[in-house]
């Protein structure tokens, strides 16, 4: 078999052993790897709860990995979120994607619950469950410390111990698989560390042809000023849309209460580079290197953490937002939640925090202490729960990003759509309605935006199954990355077949979600962005969303998605997928 | 939607890439809109539930490009190859299907974002937007026009092209353009407001587009005031540039230029090695055509000319440099700020020209207007004088 290992190891804490199984090969061929095998392995258990000792985590890489083709060595991750309650999944980038082939799989699926503090280290086909109490409430940095002989790591902090709802796993010691709580669900299962490594190899169909294919994609990753520009992240990592968000007017600023923030040109990229010197980081063999680290080796913040813990929460000192992000880091929580959060708490109680009163605020909130405990439960519950449920910028209970949505129409659809929750990732139209690629779309109207977004997320679900980094889509499409999967698999499908399976693999999470209850009811964006403006200025307006363009819009996704009026699945669709 | 119709459907007509009427455009969100009925309407809705498309234009091309189109298709594999960088960077190759049936054009275009099929016309995808299929569509025919130009060229140099080929050429020829000519003055610099240059950067835009110099999605430009780059913005049209200018500082302070053209390094460059504050590029054909006529036969170099060249080359006085879209160590951002110093332009192989001026546009504007003057005139005197030599 070519790409694939054609192998998965589940592994059952309860029991304390394992074992592997070899999926149908038609099975790979649909859902490809990564985030469509996982949703695959997932659904029968969807119902589950997330802290149910049956109720699967699942790591899987993409059939590209640990070949020669360019940015593939992805890792998706997915379970239930224990935040939304939906389907949780977070495509990572590292190695672990890498190792995971290398030791001889294209998955792990993980099950059960260890009485003790445990930890999984893989090493080429086989497992081994140790435990770990010592380990309890230890950093990341340190875990990663005591792990750095094992292969490449999956880890969670002390959030995730105390039972922070938006706990990541952190691989590699600093790239977070964030956004959905699924720290929570490594928690759950008495799981403090995964490692993996290996030694195999994975078989390339046409390895001339794969060198051919990898000059057409370097060739647009040149071409691409978003990612090789003078201003790309390749020479600022990805706080360089900083800028551009705030220009565009879009930059969420005191709770999403504003979209413009005055003081953005202080906390700025470059102001970043001139002050900390950061130097390049970011996943094996990679040429565009998007992320940066200080001169000690401290993550620098990514763009939403950058502007959550600046505009968002109204602080201008950079030293903070650095200090956020390590601790966020270092406890494994993630940085998107905690801020905004943070920005719930400063909106209800009307009191702008001072810099030590934020970092004080992330130590309770991992630690569990004071107002830290309610606040651990994410921004949805802490403001239901004060009688302020306006004031969590929130869908399905998972926390927006830096994108205002009054600024762009297709990232409110997208927001409200995305079968995670809160998410720019899912149809990740920064990409046509901002950043100009692979066109420009006017970002103010819904018109057509159904059918777009439709497509996108197809295409980013197909994106995260052959378990490849997003960014490179600014510059390359799925025409060359067909090839790619050609060479490397000997399969001959079409980018659209791809696309296809991207559909496939979308509608499945739909299903997922629909088990649990989820409809139209919850595909929708807080009332503030239909009721006010976001900036007024004499250049640019950012108005609220007419809620009846919204709704037709919606509606109109629901026709192009193949779902009822209510946003449900329906048998047509389901037999028409092969679901 | 009938807004982006119009549009595109104008665009199409005033660009010379179709006739009236013709367009059919076609765009799904909830459900697919056209913009007129066509006998043909179950194939294309066929290619609409078949594909992850929003958008598609189908027409017959305008003269030449009906001609050219159709000969290249026919003399083909079922695939045209052509080696100008817009091609090679973002199309591949272009697929051709011999017959108009839903299962071969759905087949291409699973592969490609456009297939051709000859007699009928171009079809051409947008995932995203309907100017997508615009940019595709209008990309195949300045693709087919400079790779049926080059193969003349080429066949008259080393073998004697066909009967058929030389009746088409001589048919084709009747549709283009003579030497181009403007007398009049653009916008004087120097400018002393950002207002000013944007209405500069507005106005020499639309003129390239307008005298048919260039289509509207070939081509960028910039000027620098104030210590920023104004400089338009990636796909951006040239004959469209307002609110498409990025405005770049020079001292780094700012990242907002993230979106700015990917010809930024080169445009910079230039700016900094002549102090030339108005700069334009262009892909006018007859340029892009002779830079990739070269007379070396046994070249070490063969297929790699776009990526480095062993020569010093110019045309019609012009120097002929390397390079690729953007940046990166093979990226024209290296060769054409050095080789334009002193020069009035720099044609980079198989891609386009660039010109500077010290202070406004109406300098780079009439060299840029003259080099691919010159280059139509050259071609036509390599093809005769070559064709004679024959006789």
């Amino acid at each position: 078999m070519f790409g694939w290992c054609g192998k998965i190891l589940k592994i059952d804490l309860s029991e304390k052993r394992y074992n592997t199984f070899i999926p149908d090969p038609d099975i790979l061929i649909r859902f490809i790897g990564g985030r469509g095998l996982a949703g695959y392995f997932l659904k029968e258990h969807i119902t589950l709860n997330w802290d149910a000792p049956d109720m699967p985590i699942l790591f899987f890489a993409g059939p590209l990995a640990n070949t020669p083709s360019p940015f593939s060595g992805f890792t998706n991750v997915m379970s239930r979120s224990p935040l939304t309650g939906t389907v949780g999944d977070c495509s990572v980038g590292g190695n672990f994607g890498t190792q995971i082939k290398k030791a001889g799989f294209d998955g792990i699926i993980i099950t059960g619950k260890s009485d003790t503090l445990c930890g999984i280290e893989i090493h080429n086909s086989k497992a081994n469950i140790v435990q770990v109490p010592h380990m309890s409430g230890m950093q990341i940095s340190e875990t990663g410390h005591l792990l750095k002989d094992k292969g490449s790591t999956a880890v969670i902090g002390p959030a995730a111990e105390t039972g922070v709802l938006f706990s990541n796993i952190i691989f590699d010691n600093n790239i977070a698989g964030g956004r959905n709580g699924l720290g929570l669900v490594f928690a759950a299962k008495n799981l403090k560390y995964i490692t993996v490594e290996g030694t195999k190899k994975t078989k390339v169909s046409d390895s001339n042809e794969l060198e051919r294919s990898k000059e057409d994609i370097y060739r647009l990753i040149c071409a691409s000023p978003v990612l090789s520009g003078n201003f790309g992240i390749s020479k600022f990592g990805t706080a360089a849309f900083y800028d551009l968000i705030n220009g565009r007017r879009m930059m969420p600023t005191d709770n999403f209460r504003y979209s413009y923030f005055e003081h953005a040109q202080l906390l700025n990229a470059p102001s970043l580079k001139k002050l900390y010197r950061p130097k390049e980081d970011g996943c094996p063999g990679c040429s565009i290197m998007c992320k940066r680290v200080t001169q000690k080796g401290i993550s620098m913040p990514e763009f939403e953490t950058l502007s959550h813990f600046s505009a968002l929460i109204g602080n201008t000192d950079i030293k903070t937002v650095i200090s956020a992000n390590s601790f966020c880091n270092e406890t494994g929580m993630d940085a998107i939640s905690a801020a905004s959060t943070i920005a719930c708490f400063s909106e209800i109680h009307e009191i702008k925090l001072t810099s030590s009163e934020i970092l004080g605020m992330l130590a309770d909130i991992a630690d569990k202490k004071g107002e830290g405990e309610l606040l651990g439960q994410g921004a949805a519950r802490y403001a239901k729960i004060k009688g302020f449920p306006d004031a969590a910028m929130t869908v399905k209970g998972q926390e927006l990003p830096s994108y205002d949505p009054r600024g762009a129409y297709g990232m409110a659809l997208s927001y409200a759509t995305s079968t995670r929750g809160g998410c720019h990732l899912s149809a990740y139209p920064v990409s046509y309605e901002i950043l100009r690629k692979p066109v420009s779309t006017d970002r103010f109207i819904f018109e057509g935006k159904a059918r777009i977004i439709k497509n996108s997320e197809d295409l980013n679900a197909a994106i995260d199954s052959l378990a490849v980094c997003r960014y490179i889509f600014f510059a390359a499409s799925m025409e060359e990355y067909a090839r790619v999967f050609h060479a490397v698999t000997g399969i001959s499908l079409s980018a659209h077949e791809l696309i296809k399976a991207g559909e496939r693999i979308y509608y499945n999470e739909r299903i997922m979600n629909a088990a649990n209850g989820f409809s139209a009811k919850d595909d929708d964006l807080p009332s503030r962005f239909f009721n006010s403006y976001g900036y007024k200025g004499s250049d640019i307006q950012i108005r609220p969303i007419n809620r009846k363009s919204f709704l037709k819009a919606r509606a109109n996704y629901y026709k192009a998605r193949g779902l009822d009026k209510s946003g449900m699945p329906v048998a047509e669709i389901i037999k028409k997928l092969e679901l | 939607m009938e807004n982006q119709f119009l549009k595109y459907e104008k665009k199409l007509i005033k660009s010379g890439l179709a006739e009236d009427g013709d367009p059919l455009l076609g765009i799904l969100d909830a459900k697919i809109k056209w913009n007129k009925k066509d006998k043909a309407g179950k194939v294309f809705e066929s290619i609409f539930e078949s594909l992850n498309i929003n958008s598609l234009i189908f027409s017959k091309p305008k003269e030449p490009y009906f001609s050219i189109i159709n000969y290249l298709a026919k003399n083909s594999d079922g695939i045209i190859r052509p080696c100008d960088c817009e091609t090679r960077t973002f199309f591949h190759d272009l697929p051709v299907s011999d017959k108009f049936n839903t299962d071969a054009i759905i087949s291409r275009l699973k592969k490609r974002k456009c297939v051709i099929i000859p007699d009928y016309g171009i079809i051409a995808t947008g995932m995203v937007s309907i100017e997508q299929a615009f940019i595709t569509y209008s990309s195949v025919c300045f693709s087919c026009f400079v790779k049926f130009f080059s193969d003349y060229l080429y066949a008259i140099k080393y073998n004697k092209p066909d009967k058929r080929f030389i009746q088409i050429f001589e048919k084709v020829l009747n549709f283009v353009s003579p030497p181009l000519s403007f007398n009049h003055c653009l916008l004087q610099g120097p400018f002393n407001s950002s207002t000013d240059v944007l209405n500069a950067l507005t106005e020499a835009g639309k003129l390239m587009v307008d005298l048919k110099l260039v289509d509207s999605f070939f081509g960028n430009i910039s000027y620098c005031y104030n210590d920023t780059l104004f400089i338009s913005q990636t796909g951006s049209s040239l004959d469209e540039l307002e609110g498409c200018i990025d405005l770049c500082p020079l001292d780094g302070s700012s990242c907002a230029g993230i979106t700015a053209s990917s010809e930024f390094p080169a445009h910079l460059d230039i700016f900094k090695k002549t102090g030339h504050k108005a700069i334009l590029h262009g892909h006018p054909k007859f340029s892009v055509i002779l830079s990739m006529d070269c007379e070396v036969t046994n070249c070490s170099n063969k297929g790699l000319c776009h990526i480095t060249c062993p020569c010093k080359r110019n045309v019609c006085g012009i120097p002929v440099v390397s390079g690729e879209v953007g940046s990166g160590t093979c990226g024209l951002c290296n060769t054409v700020p050095e080789a334009i110093i002193d020069k009035p332009g720099v044609i980079v192989y198989g891609h386009g020209i660039f010109t500077s001026g010290i202070k406004d546009f109406n300098e780079p504007f009439m060299n840029l207007l003259k080099i691919e003057n010159d280059c139509y005139k050259e071609y036509l005197n390599r093809v005769y004088t070559k064709l004679h030599s024959k006789r």
